[in-house]
């Protein structure tokens, strides 16, 4: 059977979206995965080798980690992987040290002050209003419930 | 057993963002704010904990375990010093990876340059 290029273009168009997202699915999986992976050999590292204390522990391994996404984003590997990896990169912390390094290196040639600092909040900035905000909601809203009574 | 279930939460957890990308054009931005406020709303209902003792680092390190931090930071400082616990937990318990990501980010930034286009 002949197409003609039209019917090829819509028969692609109607193809091609879903097989792009199923690839886009597998690699962010992947991707995503491994970065948390990794981020449990640290805990493991710091938590059962070193022997620190669970809660300082998880901390440990998110400044590790956004000082690995900070570096290599620095050194352009970052960006590279994300291409493929998509929200597998985006999602763990690393993706926030990315968001932060990113813009910073673009705009650092119209400034350290209003161009490399304050771009660096150009996608943390919001990340931080809503979540700083939205847990201090949650700390009244458990205020109000000890208030009356309730457990916390 | 820790290393599986880190990795197929922490998959799928990007998958979800995944799926959203392409198929509503939510912009990342959004999609990091949008996660962060379920993690401090799963927090908030003492849920979240439950997927970090099954899964570690799966549920710790995407963004949503940051909301988590913040959300739980909030609640334990509200038990301790009342209703300025509310300003105080969420910042305090997440002030390493925040200042983390302004120290390093400023550093980095300042040292390495974009990729020439």
């Amino acid at each position: 059977m002949q197409y003609s290029k039209k019917e090829y273009l819509d028969y692609l168009n109607q193809k091609s979206p879903n097989s792009t997202i199923i690839k886009d699915i597998i690699c962010a999986f992947l991707v995503g995965g491994i970065i948390c992976v990794i981020g449990q050999a640290f805990y493991d590292l710091y938590n059962k080798a070193f022997g620190i204390d669970e809660e300082t522990a998880r901390t440990a391994v998110s400044v590790t980690m956004v000082f690995l996404g900070a570096f290599l984003t620095g050194i352009n590997v970052y960006g590279k992987i994300a291409k493929y990896a998509g929200a597998g990169t985006l999602v763990p912390i690393t993706g926030f040290a990315n968001a932060i390094v990113s813009p910073a290196m673009e705009f650092k040639k119209e400034g350290l002050v209003l161009g490399l600092a304050a771009k660096m909040f150009v996608i943390a900035g919001p990340v931080l209003v809503y979540g700083i905000t939205a847990s201090a909601f949650v700390g009244v809203i458990y205020y109000i419930i000890g208030l009356m009574g309730g457990s916390l | 057993m820790t290393y599986l279930n880190a990795f197929w939460v922490g998959g799928l957890i990007c998958v979800v963002a995944q799926i959203l990308i392409d198929k509503t054009k939510l912009t990342p931005g959004r999609i990091l704010v949008s996660f962060v406020v379920i993690g401090v709303i799963l927090g908030g209902l003492g849920i979240y904990d439950k997927l970090v003792e099954f899964a570690g680092a799966g549920a710790t390190v995407p963004i949503v375990g940051f909301g988590n931090v913040l959300a739980k930071g909030a609640i334990k400082a509200v038990g301790e010093k009342g209703l300025l616990g509310a300003l105080l937990g969420g910042a305090q318990a997440a002030a390493g990876g925040i200042s983390a990501s302004i120290v390093f980010g400023f550093l980095i930034a300042l040292i390495f340059n974009p990729k020439s286009k």
